[in-house]
């Protein structure tokens, strides 16, 4: 075995992905440290996504190689990967639409029970997790729409809803990617206290365009850009560089000082 | 009204209707009816689209006709082996095409149905064209004649109601509520450790499975098993069945089955039999254009609109 691996939840070597002739993401080593939330930020096109569909294999690297808790997971499909405890989110919100809220998290408890192919009982073995599914959706102050449709709730509620269902199945590792995309200044706020909540027990990496979340929450940051990576470390550290300024901040950082005023004078 | 109470009516019905109508005719919608409910399974809740489920019912029929015919079985054994035998082809159907995605699936299904169809043209014991005649019923348990139409019909009534409760219940189990979350988001199934594919296969094998059921009952029925059943035509024409009754509604298939299968008998009859394909056809059109929910779907919208 190579270095103490196991302070590293998940570590990526050489990871690549061409598409085509283009790179999309470029040799990136990423080490994340268990217990810490860790954001990935970068300009739009950077390759964050792509980088999160390697390490769930919803894409094949070209080459490199991931590790799990020091197990190379590389070869592993999508689910696999899922049922080692590394449950993503998706840029855009992935709920079940036309199921109800309690459904919802109760698909991610069924799995476990280990009836996901008895075609031949009736749903209402699944009640039993219902108590448990009720609790997840208490968890993110859900618990009033358990039995509204899914649809019908407010995109941040629909996010609420993702993180409930991605903690039923008590990840070790939570992807998240842009949580707080297309949010309003409140829903921001309910977001990222629950991600700051539900990190006690888990590690997370994050995707997160608002830097002013990134700030209160990231422990250490892994910067990209152009499939690479830029630089890494903490806030004040990251923030400081130069060059990170000029590939990404120079437009944002207005929005970070805004929003810090914003919040002051409220 | 609910599920329970209109099940409940729409079997009274059924047991009562051969007093009215022509106890052929009723077995031959119920026959249609199992087969568009089991495609609906998996179009429906699923979210596959199998252009061709025709190779399951044909399957169904030429297996169980060949018993009928060749060996000394009783039906209710013909019709289970003809029911595994068209799991089997599911089977293996499935495990090619679950890997493909919308339009590439539909592809797949079509074309190994296609393959399907010129293996019964060709076998010897198909009699090609002709296919198999004169299929006898034979005795339940071999114990109950069943060449009285009338004990024929509440034969395929009882397999009807058994096919049915099993797709009610598939629907409605821990695997349906997987099937439903794959529909809704693949991805974020497999994202929550479901192999998604895995489970599309079992919807498939399943519908397969009861598509033959149905093809080998109707053997049984017309006492014939033809290419007719095989043939590419009956794929779209189970499509038609789902779409015009309400694709993914419980009822919808059941109605739609009826109205085909009406509509069918009472044109061929008559002096319209040539346009029959252009009559379907526009029927098709039509609920396509207006009303894509199909007839149960835009009754659920009128009833959610108007009560
Ligand atoms: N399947 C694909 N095929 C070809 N190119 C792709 C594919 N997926 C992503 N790309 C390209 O790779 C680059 C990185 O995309 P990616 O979605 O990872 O960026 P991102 O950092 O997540 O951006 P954003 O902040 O906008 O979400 C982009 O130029 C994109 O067009
Ligand atoms: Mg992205």
């Amino acid at each position: 075995m190579t270095q103490p691996t196991q302070d590293f939840i998940l570590e990526t070597r050489n990871l690549t992905k061409a598409f085509k002739g283009f790179t999309a993401v470029d040799d990136v080593n990423l080490k994340i440290q268990r217990g810490d939330i860790h954001a990935l930020i970068g300009p739009n096109g950077a390759g964050k996504t792509t980088v999160f569909n390697l390490l769930t294999k919803f894409l094949q690297p070209t080459s490199g190689s991931i590790l799990f808790n020091g197990d190379d997971i590389t070869p592993l499909k999508p689910a696999a990967i899922a049922r080692k405890g590394v449950i993503r989110s998706f840029q855009i919100s992935a709920v079940f639409p036309h199921l109800s809220v309690l459904e919802n998290v109760r698909i991610a408890l069924q799995r476990k029970e280990g009836n996901s192919f008895h075609f031949w009982r009736s749903e209402r073995i699944l009640n039993r997790l219902n108590d448990k599914a009720m609790a997840l959706l208490e968890s993110v102050g859900l618990e009033t729409f358990a039995n509204s449709i899914t649809v019908d709730l407010s995109y941040g509620r629909k996010r609420a809803l993702e993180i409930a269902t991605t903690l039923a199945l008590e990840p070790e590792l939570m992807l998240l990617d842009e949580p707080t995309q297309g949010m309003g200044h409140e829903d921001v706020g309910l977001v990222s206290d629950l991600i700051k909540k539900v990190s006690q027990e888990r590690t997370i990496l994050m995707v997160e365009h608002n830097l002013h979340v990134v700030s209160k929450l990231a422990d250490r940051i892994t910067v990209l850009q152009r499939g690479a990576i830029l630089t890494e470390g903490d806030y004040a550290s990251v923030s400081a560089d130069p060059r990170v300024r000029e590939a990404y901040m120079g437009t944002e950082a207005d929005d970070v000082n805004a929003e810090a005023t914003a919040e002051a004078a409220s | 009204m609910n599920n329970m109470k209109l099940n409940l009516f729409l079997l009274a019905l059924a047991l009562l209707a051969p007093t009215v109508l022509y106890p052929v005719f009723l077995a031959k919608v119920l026959c249609f009816a199992l087969f568009a409910c089991a495609f609906n399974l998996l179009l429906g809740f699923a979210g596959l689209l199998s252009f061709g489920h025709a190779a399951f019912l044909g399957t169904g029929g030429y297996v169980t006709g060949y018993l009928m015919i060749n060996s000394g079985l009783t039906p209710e054994i013909a019709i289970i082996l003809g029911t595994l035998a068209g799991g089997l082809l599911g089977a293996i159907f499935g495990k090619l095409a679950v890997k493909r995605e919308g339009i590439y699936f539909a592809m797949v299904t079509l074309a190994l149905a296609q393959l399907v169809f010129f293996f019964y043209l060709q076998a010897p014991f198909t009699n090609g064209e002709d296919g198999l005649q004169g299929v006898p019923r034979g005795a339940l348990f071999g114990l109950i004649d069943l060449s009285n139409n009338m004990v024929m019909y509440y034969f395929v009534l009882t397999i009807f109601v058994a096919g049915y409760w099993l797709i009610n219940r598939t629907v409605h189990s821990p695997f349906g509520q997987v099937l439903k979350a794959i529909r809704e988001n693949e991805d974020r199934a497999t994202s929550l450790g479901y192999d998604v594919n895995q489970y599309k296969w079992l919807a498939f094998v399943i519908s397969a499975a009861l598509a033959a059921l149905a093809g080998s009952t109707k053997t049984l029925v017309f006492e014939l098993a033809s290419l007719t059943d095989v043939h590419w035509h009956m794929s779209g024409e189970v499509i038609l069945m789902t779409l015009v009754g309400g694709v993914g509604t419980i009822f919808g298939p059941l109605l739609g089955a009826g109205f085909i299968v009406t509509m069918q008998n009472y044109l061929s009859g008559g002096e319209m039999g040539n346009y029959i394909h252009i009559i379907m056809g526009a029927v098709f059109v039509i609920c396509v254009l207006s009303f894509r929910s199909g007839i149960v779907g835009q009754l659920m919208k009128f009833k959610r609109n108007n009560f």
